[in-house]
């Protein structure tokens, strides 16, 4: 059965005052507000949240949702696959209808984070590490350095050429109102800015970030009889890479983002040639650079090479985050992988504003720790 | 598996077709066969993969926190390792653990103490 989504929406993502259970609502109450069909249709809803619990001491956040929002006697569940909970929480919507288990499912993913310090909300991500890494301190940020070491030793990248995704994220994100950050940088403001983790710098790194996203899904006829306005999740798929990081054979190649962009494809009986956009999970502009390559967009070691080109650029061959990307748009963790899909979204129906691109095939590619969990979706236009 | 933390060994496992995992799992992620053996680390020498200097560190880790990731050569077969440094480091360098009885504070984390070890090994660059 072929799923569609026929409403989307997104807080501001940024810093806010109100709390995870407001701010899934604020979110949830939108969607179904633009939605074409009633509330009373909706039999399962999902929330994407990593860390509610660790965060605010607030756990048991899709049965408040539900109470919340007037949907009660619904099924549902909190899905948490860490930085990966949206794309994992698309999955779970997709299997719900496309089971027949639900005739309209409700997904909302959000997170609050502002409120703790950037060590406090660094060291509550650093605890999906194993224990052997983490006793050593290591931090998501870490492995971001250490990869992009390696990755500039090896392929000959100019530091530059990371900073290029910053820059070109940070543009995309002055034409989103929802984005945190609406300032242009250039390379300058990434490479003058402090080091984080060597050779990246403060401007490498997405922010840290509260929000919420949402999308109703149901079947394709269903949608149909409704509205003319709605997207078909074409393909979808997830697939996990080692816990422990360092157990990769090689640091700077993404099999997950390899193995589950290949089988959503597959599903959509399209390749990547055939994809006209994408928002993928820059958390790190290497982490860009490395799902270019892995979804085969870029040969292997030639990644750092699209954004300085201008490949990826809103008007280049294969735009990439027009949303601003969480480098700009920001990273409320159980949010981003929803947002990414609310952006396509309004990319595919031709709402995007001033970051509308040409595309009727989108791709979303939502990463969860360094690529330890992925989830990839497809998306077509219904028209 | 948890890892070893009753003795200061840095300790790979082995599976019977010899993969060499670090840490141990409950399985071999190559051939899914059991790991019946370990090999300790702590008095070899291994060379640097990657390194970073990370300024921003979480609570209870020292500042700044360099680290690296060091590969080991035993009878033919690549075991990789994470771990702090002491000193500086830069690819391809070889380098050997130096045992650390309390690599970060545990009572300033978000993990639970008493749910792992805190000791381990730091890597110095052999001169």
């Amino acid at each position: 059965m072929d799923v569609a989504i026929v409403a989307a929406s997104m807080t501001d993502f940024g810093e806010h005052d109100s709390w995870i259970r407001d701010l899934l609502a604020e979110a949830g109450q939108a969607c179904l507000d633009a939605a074409p069909l009633d509330r009373e249709a909706v039999e399962h809803l999902y929330v994407s949240n990593m860390a509610s619990g660790e965060f605010e001491g607030q756990t048991g956040v899709m049965n408040a949702l539900a109470h919340d929002l007037g949907l009660l006697g619904v099924y549902t569940q909190r899905v948490d696959q860490t930085s990966a909970s949206g794309g994992a929480g698309i999955y779970a919507a997709w299997q719900s209808v496309a089971s027949g288990a639900s005739e309209c499912t409700l997904l909302v993913g959000g997170e609050k984070m502002t409120h703790r310090s950037t060590g406090e909300a660094t060291d509550v991500i650093a605890s999906l590490t194993h224990p052997v890494e983490y006793k050593h301190g290591v931090t998501l940020p870490s492995f971001a350095g250490l990869t992009a070491r390696r990755y500039m030793d090896r392929f000959d990248a100019p530091r530059e050429s990371l900073a290029e995704v910053a820059v070109k994220n940070h543009a995309n994100g002055t034409n989103n109102p929802h984005a945190q950050f609406q300032t242009e940088i250039d390379v300058s403001t990434v490479l003058e800015s402090p080091i984080v983790a060597d050779p990246l710098r403060l401007y490498d790194f997405c922010p840290i970030t509260d929000g919420a996203a949402a999308l109703l899904f149901c079947p394709a006829d269903v949608a149909a009889e409704y509205t003319d306005d709605y997207v078909v999740v074409s393909g979808i798929a997830g697939a996990t890479d080692t816990h422990v990081v360092h157990e990769r054979a090689e640091p700077t190649w993404m099999t997950g983002v390899e193995e589950s962009g290949d089988e959503a494809l597959t599903m959509a009986g399209r390749s990547i040639d055939d994809v006209d956009v994408a928002e993928l999970h820059d958390m790190f502009t290497i982490l860009e650079v490395l799902q270019l390559e892995a979804l085969g967009v870029a040969d292997r070691g030639e990644g750092w090479q699209l954004a300085q080109d201008g490949v990826t650029a809103l008007d280049g061959a294969f735009p990439v985050n027009p949303s601003g990307g969480l480098k700009s748009k920001g990273h409320p963790l159980g949010a981003s992988g929803v947002a990414q899909v609310v952006e396509l979204y309004e990319q595919l129906l031709g709402r995007a504003g001033e970051r509308q691109v040409n595309a009727d095939i989108a791709l979303a590619c939502n990463v969860g720790g360094f690529g330890n969990c992925v989830t990839t979706t497809v998306l077509e236009g219904a028209r | 598996m948890t890892e070893d933390s009753d003795q200061p060994g840095l300790i790979a496992h082995r599976c019977p077709k010899g993969h060499l995992t670090y840490p141990g799992h409950t399985r071999c992620p190559e051939c899914d066969q059991a790991q019946t053996e370990t090999v300790d680390l702590s008095d070899r020498e291994g060379e640097v993969i990657t390194w970073t200097e990370n300024t921003a560190t979480p609570p209870g880790v020292r500042e700044p926190n360099t680290l690296a990731i060091v590969a080991f050569e035993v009878a033919g077969e690549s075991v990789r390792v994470i771990g702090q440094v002491d000193g500086a480091v830069e690819i391809g360098d070889i380098v050997e653990p130096v045992y650390v009885e309390q690599l970060r504070d545990p009572q300033a984390g978000i993990r639970e103490p008493a749910s792992q070890s805190w000791d381990g090994h730091r890597f110095r660059r052999v001169e």
